[in-house]
């Protein structure tokens, strides 16, 4: 610890027990302490500063501008506004991670609408909103667009239950607009009237996101908001753009750092394929690639000029062959991120290997989710054949449908600074192809050798040996992600009791029960949340759980048709609001 | 595909019970009754998403939410799937053409429009065919293409938009221009 922070807190106790107040004043002004402390961003260290002692304590809430809320039933909109009276910057997450996979049902909750109604009232100055997995209606984005005049940014990941006519609200009102980033959420698109909302005094715009969204935008409103928007970097169109759209688009913006392209197939004449080409060149700083949907190795080459300076190159819309990718990342020695299909296969993955050396994170999605069939898709060997040419990745995603030990064994060699590691092999409770046995010696080569992970999905046929492992190894771990795996209550318990850093535990058809759960029961305040669903858990240890741990709210939802004693779906968290006072009725508070 | 549709009416505590004993085994992974429940439901998210695109046919999705692929994601492909598929079977129609000894074929599905079809169409059979114009067909050329339609009738090719071209042509002729000059004139 800095030696001068620790001073301070000693002279600041010393005052606190004197009568004479103005001793920690003397050594250290408030004026001077939140001048210091309005230089601190990382809302963990914020949360450490705040635990200093009471002076620290209030100089940090009044010097706080950005609000980082994890868990949107942590904490109530009536505390968080008494505690900090100056928040300029909201992020707020809302449902369990799982929701995303359909696995929570709808009106849930997490519904937006009360924040927004404290913070019109406390922050009506609020200028930024970043959403994800939260609920809000076109209600509260009306609500929002005209009740803060300075309104900048708006962010809306995995959201749902808006339509584009909220979106409408937002372009009309929001005159001082420089963000709008709207990504996978399950909006109702009603059409693309609302781009046209903007006014046309607006240039503010830095930031457009709508790949998202399906209906056809006025190409006009759009090319002239473009041009307006002399700061834009980040432009993400959706589908209905086509390609000579998009070069008349770049033409008015050659200064994009991130670019999301419409539709790449078109049928082009020689001249417009040519006009494409140079407006690629001639985007200098682009940084981020993505859309490409429908691409082929027909119009892919336009591309090439501007593949140099690529950092982030997502593919993940665009289902490439193997050759297809080989010739793009060809060009683009300077990748640190790439996300595919896994219809490039292990070739494509090989030539990643051997153009990508500065890679840092590989994400490879199953173009066809629910294909049982064998001969699609990625194997072990593109995995090892990445790990091999790119020594610095640290973030992999990767959906496979065969896997084996002694290849994760080696990739974790070759790569041992993995931070990320998310490994799904498709077919639930699949063992190693070559050897049939469990991956346990997999995970557990992970986590032996990557003594810096954060995050870890598991999958495969896994016993309570992987579990014993990440409990014994996985020393940073922070999240994990559990699916058809353990045997017994052990595993869940070896985690619990081994992993000093997990925040968030989402577990799903597995068979942990009563005992695991309520091992748990000193850690569960430490951490963010817990998941289970499919599991052993009954309604009995649930509500034991709750009685002895005040401060955590321990939800269940049950299934149709399911036993009075079980738990089916069961979500702890710690909160210091209390119980939920909007649960639907199907979500049972212990 | 059968490992996933398990129907064992057993619930989890099985699961619990040291049963699942030796790891590796066949036996281990069929009696995993954790897939059990989920089978219940699948059904049940099946046909709620099933609304617009035609799903694919019922087994495909074994367990609800898994693989945890993001519905977003899962659409944008299913749509792209579908897209691919009917390209990958492709619409071949048999080309004669008048004074050639054999018929040919094309999938006019490769095309794009009406010129690209033409110049392949010329380039296939060394003739001329001219520039289309609704008043006057393919007037003055030494060939003109028509096409036989799903009702059974002779005609000439460009005067309907061209996705309802391909949607209804079943075979194409290409015709000497002198006796092409009836159908130009209707």
């Amino acid at each position: 610890m800095d030696p001068k922070l620790k001073k301070t807190k000693d002279s600041s106790s010393n005052s606190a027990n004197s009568p004479d107040s103005t001793h920690s004043s003397f050594l250290f002004p408030d004026e001077v302490l939140e001048r210091v402390l309005s230089l601190l961003h990382s809302h963990k260290d914020r949360s450490s500063v705040s635990l200093v002692c009471k002076d620290w304590y209030n100089a940090e809430r009044w010097t706080r501008t950005k609000l980082f809320i994890g868990n949107c039933y942590s904490v109530s909109p009536e505390i968080v506004a008494r505690r900090f009276p100056r928040i300029k910057s909201v992020t707020l997450k809302g449902k369990p991670r799982f929701s995303d996979f359909n696995l929570v049902p709808q009106y849930w909750g997490a519904d937006v609408h009360s924040w927004l109604v404290m913070f019109a009232k406390v922050y009506p100055f609020l200028e930024e909103l970043r959403l994800k997995r939260m609920t809000l209606s076109d209600e509260s984005l009306k609500f929002l667009a005209t009740s803060f005049p300075g309104f900048k940014a708006l962010s809306l990941l995995s959201c749902d239950g808006f339509s584009t006519d909220g979106l409408k609200a937002i372009a009309t009102h929001c005159k001082n607009l420089t963000e709008l980033d709207i990504q996978e959420n399950g909006i109702d698109d009603f059409g693309g009237g609302w781009l046209s909302c903007f006014s046309e005094n607006c240039s503010s715009l830095e930031v457009l996101n709508f790949a998202s969204l399906s209906s056809d935008v006025s190409f006009d409103a759009l090319e002239k908001l473009v041009r307006r928007c002399k700061s834009l970097r980040i432009l993400k169109v959706n589908k209905s753009i086509s390609l000579d759209q998009l070069q008349q688009l770049l033409v008015q913006a050659p200064q994009l750092i991130e670019l999301g392209t419409g539709s790449f197939q078109q049928e082009l004449t020689p001249r417009q394929y040519e006009d494409l080409e140079t407006a690629f060149s001639n985007c200098k700083n682009l940084q981020t690639l993505s859309g490409l949907w429908e691409a082929t190795s027909l119009h892919l080459p336009v591309l090439y000029a501007a593949c140099a300076s690529l950092t982030f190159l997502n593919l993940s819309y665009a289902t490439l062959r193997s050759d297809e990718l080989a010739k793009l990342v060809a060009h683009s020695p300077n990748l640190r991120r790439l996300w595919v299909l896994d219809t490039v296969e292990d070739k494509g993955l090989e030539t990643v290997g051997s153009s990508c050396p500065l890679l840092e994170e590989l994400r490879v999605y199953p173009a066809d989710p629910f294909e049982l069939d064998l001969h699609h898709g990625v194997t072990e060997a593109g995995f090892l054949a990445v790990s091999h040419g790119c020594r610095k990745l640290h973030y992999v995603l990767y959906f496979c449908r065969q896997m084996t030990n002694a290849a994760v064994a080696t990739i974790v060699q070759n790569c041992p600074d993995f931070t990320h590691f998310r490994l799904c092999i498709m077919n639930p409770g699949e063992p190693d192809y070559l050897t049939n046995e469990p991956m346990d010696e997999a995970f557990g080569a992970v986590v032996k050798t990557c003594t810096n992970l954060q995050r870890l999905a598991v999958s495969g046929l896994l016993t309570d040996l992987t579990f014993e492992y990440i409990g014994r190894y996985a020393k940073n771990l922070e999240t994990l992600s559990v699916a058809f795996a353990g045997s017994s209550d052990r595993g869940m318990q070896c985690v619990l009791q081994g992993c000093p850093k997990l925040r968030k535990l989402e577990i799903r058809d597995s068979p942990f029960g009563n005992a695991a759960l309520l091992s748990g029961v000193e850690k569960y305040e430490t951490m963010r949340s817990l998941w289970m669903s499919a599991c052993n858990v009954t309604m009995s240890a649930c509500r034991l759980l709750a009685k002895d741990m005040p401060r955590l709210n321990v939800e269940v939802m049950r299934d149709e048709g399911s036993d009075d004693r079980q738990a089916d779906k069961v979500y702890v968290y710690r909160s210091v609001a209390g119980p939920r006072r909007d649960a639907p009725p199907f979500v049972l508070t212990l | 595909m059968e490992k996933g549709v398990a129907y064992d009416n057993d619930m989890n505590l099985k699961a619990t019970e040291l049963r699942l004993g030796l790891p590796g085994t066949d036996e281990s992974q069929k009696e995993c009754s954790s897939f059990v429940k989920s089978n219940k439901r699948s059904s049940e998210e099946m046909d709620s998403s099933c609304n617009e695109e035609e799903c694919a046919p019922a087994p495909k999705a074994l367990v609800v939410g898994w693989p945890p692929v993001r519905s977003y994601r899962k659409n944008v492909l299913q749509q792209q799937q579908k897209k691919s598929d009917s390209d990958v079977s492709g619409m071949y129609v048999k080309v004669s053409m008048d004074g050639a000894p054999y018929l040919r074929k094309i999938d006019i599905k490769v095309y794009k429009n009406y010129p690209d079809l033409l110049i392949a169409l010329e380039n296939m059979f060394k003739c001329s065919m001219g520039v289309y114009s609704e008043r006057e067909g393919y007037n003055g050329s030494e060939y003109a293409p028509t096409y036989e339609d799903k009702d059974g009738d002779w005609m000439l090719v460009g005067d309907v938009p061209w996705d309802m071209f391909v949607t209804s042509c079943k075979r194409l002729r290409i015709m000497k221009g002198s006796e092409a000059k009836g159908l130009g004139c209707q």
